[in-house]
């Protein structure tokens, strides 16, 4: 992993991310750890992300590391009409890692192609954030003490959600069954359901989440977003019926926790909050010290 | 060129290659792919001929020219039941079918991801070849799989 970019879940092996899960454990018992002594990294976010931006300079500055960049590109030269390339290869000459967010999607692996220092793609457009599909995978191992043989219930937007595609990836190769809810115009792609087939892995499609509740060992939320829907009133129709309440929950284990990669608007009523099978606030936590051991595992310090 | 019946003769060529069973369709896609518009050969395009298995064909001859293998197999992805003909004194040495390329398609597909990075940048477009049955691509840099029915030719 030394030296080598973290651009989409699948340039990592499950050795490989199963070992960064183990060093984000360690990162979470000792946070403050010295590693990143006389180390600059660079935070590029060619679009504002707050959340992901403050969860990788915190993870730097735990590290003992210094940071230059910038929160979006109003505040950089890509006003100007530079092009990423000459972005990159600049910033290339100060930096010993760059961490980078664009709204084009393939942009972070084009940015590793022309830069010899490494590159963490800390979201392109709706294609990758292989960051945030680890920090899913250590919560879930967190809480659930295992990655194998998980009920795993999916529900919302299955279509356009880039985490719930990812996380599908990396959770294939721990025989998991899943459970697919989501309004008709927001199904899974059949090109994953295609490749769960391939690889014999159980899965259900439904519209409704009820039914499938007792079953889950982890409810992954995501948002329906209105401007998904050609017609308005299909919107209207579904638009309260994948919210989560703190009511539906008795029918759950007790072990169930509720994932969200964040922001939510209103598929989680906020009186899940308090329930301890709410975990999407611990889980953004976990998401720092997943990216401590992303960095310091490809820069070798770990 | 004009015959005694006043009908259009295309001549036999005596060295060069004839590319038949193009889709007529993918005509203009061929020559832009091999980049004939930059050469100096005598070059006769057909285009719209009866064909049974094609229903309708086109056909390019270029005299005095012979492609690389490796640049043939770049048509494979428009025109993929083309046949070769090499021509050398105004015989046929031999035949070819086009193979569509083994792992990687380097500049020649566009991608149909509008907010894909290389159609805002200057980028050589690459991608892995899935499957050559159905002609299935994944995009090296967003990721996207298309199929024959989305693949356009830069």
């Amino acid at each position: 992993m030394v030296n080598r970019s973290l651009i989409s879940i699948t340039d990592y092996s499950k050795e490989e991310y199963l070992r960064i899960l183990d060093l984000a454990a360690e990162f979470e018992k000792n946070p403050n750890q010295n590693l990143l002594t006389n180390k600059l990294i660079a935070t590029l976010f060619f679009e504002p992300s707050t959340r992901t931006r403050l969860s990788f300079e915190t993870a730097v500055q735990r590290l003992g590391g210094r940071i230059i960049g910038f929160a979006d590109a109003s505040s950089s030269s890509v006003t100007k009409g530079e092009t990423l390339k000459d972005t990159i290869k600049m910033v290339s000459n100060y930096v010993d890692m760059i961490i980078m967010r664009h709204p084009m999607e393939g942009a972070a692996r084009y940015a590793s192609e022309i830069t010899n220092i490494p590159v963490v793609n800390a979201g392109d457009g709706a294609n990758q954030h292989p960051s945030q599909t680890l920090l899913d995978l250590y919560s879930i191992r967190k809480t659930q003490g295992r990655l194998d043989g998980l009920n795993i219930l999916m529900i919302g937007d299955l279509k356009y959600g880039r985490t719930v595609h990812s996380l599908l990836m990396a959770m294939s190769d721990f025989n998991p069954t899943f459970y697919f809810i989501s309004p008709s115009e927001l199904q899974m792609p059949s090109g994953y359901k295609m490749l769960l087939d391939r690889q014999g892995i159980r899965y259900v499609e439904d519209r409704d989440f009820l039914p499938f509740l007792p079953k889950a060992d982890i409810i992954y939320m995501t948002r329906v977003q209105k401007e998904r829907f050609s017609d308005p009133f299909e919107y209207e129709k579904v638009k309260n019926v994948y919210v989560l309440k703190n009511a539906l929950l008795d029918s759950c284990k007790d072990t169930v926790k509720i994932l969200h990669p964040l922001p939510r608007v209103n598929e989680i009523d906020p009186d899940v909050d308090e329930n301890p099978k709410a975990y999407y606030f611990t889980q953004a936590l976990n998401g720092v010290y997943v990216r401590q051991a992303i960095i310091a595992s490809i820069l070798g310090l770990k | 060129m004009k015959g005694d019946d006043k009908h259009l003769v295309v001549n036999a060529i005596e060295n060069g290659t004839v590319i038949d069973h193009i889709p007529s369709t993918s005509l203009f896609a061929v020559i832009s792919i091999l980049q004939l518009e930059k050469l100096n050969s005598q070059m006769t395009f057909g285009v719209n001929l009866e064909s049974k298995k094609l229903g309708s064909k086109a056909i390019i001859k270029v005299a005095g020219k012979y492609f690389e293998n490796s640049e043939l197999n770049k048509i494979a992805l428009v025109a993929p039941q083309a046949k070769l003909n090499i021509i050398r004194n105004y015989q046929v040495v031999e035949k070819r079918v086009v193979e569509i390329p083994e792992d990687e398609i380097s500049g020649i597909i566009k991608c149909p991801n509008p907010v894909c990075i290389t159609n805002h940048e200057k980028i050589t477009t690459k991608f892995h070849v899935l499957s050559r049955s159905d002609m299935t691509v994944r995009c090296n840099y967003c990721e996207k799989v298309i199929n024959r029915t989305q693949i356009e030719i830069l």
